[in-house]
């Protein structure tokens, strides 16, 4: 069988869970065996009911806590893998989901690929398709051994729908308090600052292709001339040139404008979770194999520093001394 | 209190480049320290700063040509280094999560720090596993894509946030020891002095091999192999502005005016 662990947080379910049932219903035809899904923790009744989609075959619950703590979900995990037996397990390839996989592949001693995007299995062998260098190349990954731990990138399957009868059952797992050397003490937002970029129309952002603070007041113009909203990738925020409120991606603010105009950023894969549901993309990147350009509609492969001042002139804006 | 920080060299790619079988070919890569580890050396080097650290070494696994990138590690105020590379490392082509953590995993054992840092990934092969693996490995606690941290050294316990999904951080408790994943951000890592560069020269980098640390090429196969390499497929088609930047920029405003999000 498939075991995928279904993830939520603060009382709802993560959308990831519902893709990682698709995920794991393809693996279970490709091996012709079952889904079985786990959720730890929470209102697991609830999240039961929800995870009942079309292609799981059986739910265990586990009550045992509220929120998430990867002491739990690895002994909970390691202890279901024991008790059935799976070919496979699947988690989220989320924050939490790899504060405990590793931990579970470790203590089984079992192959862990982390972040896959494509799954096949054959005979016997599993094959996982992942990225590499910032996603500029794709590979496949050939798993030679009868059981393995693969975490799923989110957003890369659709998320499993209809409704099945699948069999819910209570899983009795026995948690070592003891052995739990890490306590969850709270959660924090990070602050709302003067701007919601997640409500903007029409989005510029930069990233480290402006290289250095002193060229920031170029993209400024731009966005003055443009009435556009400002945005950036992470590491504009990271060097502390931007507030945090204005970063695009999975740790910062999923944005679905009209236009995203994506200016110096590579398209890394956490960026791009914050920004793919944009209806209209347009990169400009010096690198014509960065993988912003697979995604975006309209692209200008050339330099920041020379496209950027032209657009501001064509809007009539002040081009800064930069 | 002593801290490990774990660095990786890590391969970059040219813009342009090929792809000849399962690999890019030597002449379209470039080495570099891993960017979030940048930020672990930083935070292990400012706890030493603090005084809360009395030693900041540093572990890679890596061959000779890696020493350049581990005394940057150096010149950035790590006190030595250990360097683990042996001829079996040689031939395996894809290094999987459980050979990194058992080989770190016995540098650990023989450090016994308090503390071990690495970061949330590498920027080649992006597993963001193996400080977790390492620490389940030599049993102790962790914490993965850390953003802040507050270390208590008395009551042994690090007081952690780690960055989730959407801006939310969870507060958390970690006890002591523990390999925590550093997040970029967390810190603003410091570029090496020239006096720090040229201290780096005399600081001390051991080199272990495989045998040295009571491991066998067997412990490092592993069970996944690179089968494919290829160039990810496109998910959109898109459309280029060609000509100079001056006809660029037009095509671009024609483009934002009909999609009448700019007025002037
Ligand atoms: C857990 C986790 C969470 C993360 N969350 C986020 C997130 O929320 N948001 C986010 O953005 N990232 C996030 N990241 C980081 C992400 O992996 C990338 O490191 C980051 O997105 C890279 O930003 P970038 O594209 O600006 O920089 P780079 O990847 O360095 O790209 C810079 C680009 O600029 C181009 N360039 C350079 N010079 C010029 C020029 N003159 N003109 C035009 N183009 C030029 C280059 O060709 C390159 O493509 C996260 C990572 C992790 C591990």
């Amino acid at each position: 069988m498939i075991l995928a662990v279904a993830e939520h947080r603060r009382g709802e379910l993560r959308d990831v869970s519902l893709e990682l049932i698709t995920a794991g219903r393809q693996l279970a035809d490709d091996v012709d065996t079952a889904l079985h899904v786990a959720v730890i923790g929470g209102d697991v009744d609830r999240f039961a009911e929800r995870l009942d989609r079309d292609g799981v075959d059986v739910i265990h619950t586990v009550d045992h806590g509220e929120e998430f703590n990867h002491g739990v979900y690895e002994q909970v995990t390691v202890q279901l893998v024991e008790e059935l037996d799976p070919e496979y397990v699947l988690t989220p390839n989320s924050v939490n989901g790899l504060d405990f996989a590793p931990a579970v592949a470790t203590k089984l001693d079992l192959p862990l690929v982390t972040d896959a995007v494509g799954l096949t299995a054959d005979d016997g062998t599993l094959t996982v398709n992942r990225d590499m260098y910032g996603s500029k190349v794709e590979t496949a990954v050939g798993v030679d051994a009868d059981q393995a731990v693969v975490t799923i990138r989110g957003g890369d399957w659709a998320p499993a729908e209809g409704t099945a009868d699948a069999e819910v059952r209570a899983f009795d797992a026995e948690v070592d308090e003891s052995a739990l050397g890490s306590t969850v003490t709270g959660f924090e937002a990070a602050a709302e600052g003067d701007v919601d970029i997640s409500e903007a129309e029409f989005i510029v952002s930069i990233g480290r292709g402006i290289e250095e603070e002193e060229n920031l007041p170029l993209i400024e113009a731009l966005v003055e001339a443009t009435g556009a909203t400002l945005a950036s990738s992470r590491p504009i925020v990271d060097n502390e040139w931007l507030p945090k409120n204005r970063q695009v991606g999975q740790s910062g603010k999923v944005v679905t404008p009209d236009v995203y105009v994506a200016i110096g950023i590579s398209g890394a894969v956490q960026h791009v979770a914050g920004m793919k549901g944009s209806d209209t993309i347009v990169a400009i990147n010096t690198d014509p194999n960065a993988p912003i350009f697979d995604i975006a509609d309209y692209g200008i492969a050339g330099d920041l520093f020379e496209v950027v001042p032209e657009l501001i002139e064509e809007f009539g804006g002040e081009v800064p001394d930069v | 209190m002593k801290v490990l920080v774990t660095v990786k060299e890590v391969r970059e790619v040219d813009d342009e480049f090929e792809i000849e079988g399962t690999e890019i070919p030597e002449q379209y890569l470039e080495y570099d320290l891993n960017e979030w580890d940048d930020y672990a050396v930083e935070e292990g080097v400012q706890l030493q700063e603090d005084g809360v650290a009395d030693e900041v070494v540093a572990a890679t696994i890596g061959p000779e040509r890696t020493e350049e990138t581990i005394r940057m590690a150096l010149a950035k105020g790590a006190d030595r280094a250990v360097r683990v590379w042996d001829d079996a490392l040689e031939d395996v082509e894809l290094l999987d999560v459980g050979a990194k953590a058992r080989i770190l995993a016995e540098v650990v054992e023989e450090e016994e720090p308090d503390l071990v840092l690495t970061g949330v990934q590498a920027g080649d092969d992006a597993f963001g596993a193996t400080g977790v693996a390492l620490a389940r490995k030599v049993g102790y606690e962790w914490a993965a894509v850390v953003n802040h941290l507050d270390l208590d050294a008395d009551e042994g316990v690090a007081h952690v946030h780690r960055e989730l999904e959407g801006g939310i951080d969870e507060l958390t408790d970690v006890e002591l020891p523990a390999v925590l994943t550093i997040q970029t951000g967390i810190n603003e890592p410091r570029y090496a002095s020239l006096r720090g560069i040229r201290q780096a020269q005399r600081k001390e980098i051991a080199e272990q091999s495989l045998g040295d640390l009571g491991l066998s090429a067997a412990d490092v196969e592993g069970e996944l192999e690179l089968t494919d390499m290829y160039e990810p497929e496109t998910e959109s088609e898109a459309t280029y502005f060609e000509g100079d930047a001056g006809e660029q920029a037009a095509q671009l405003a024609d483009l934002l005016r009909d999609a009448g999000v700019v007025d002037a």
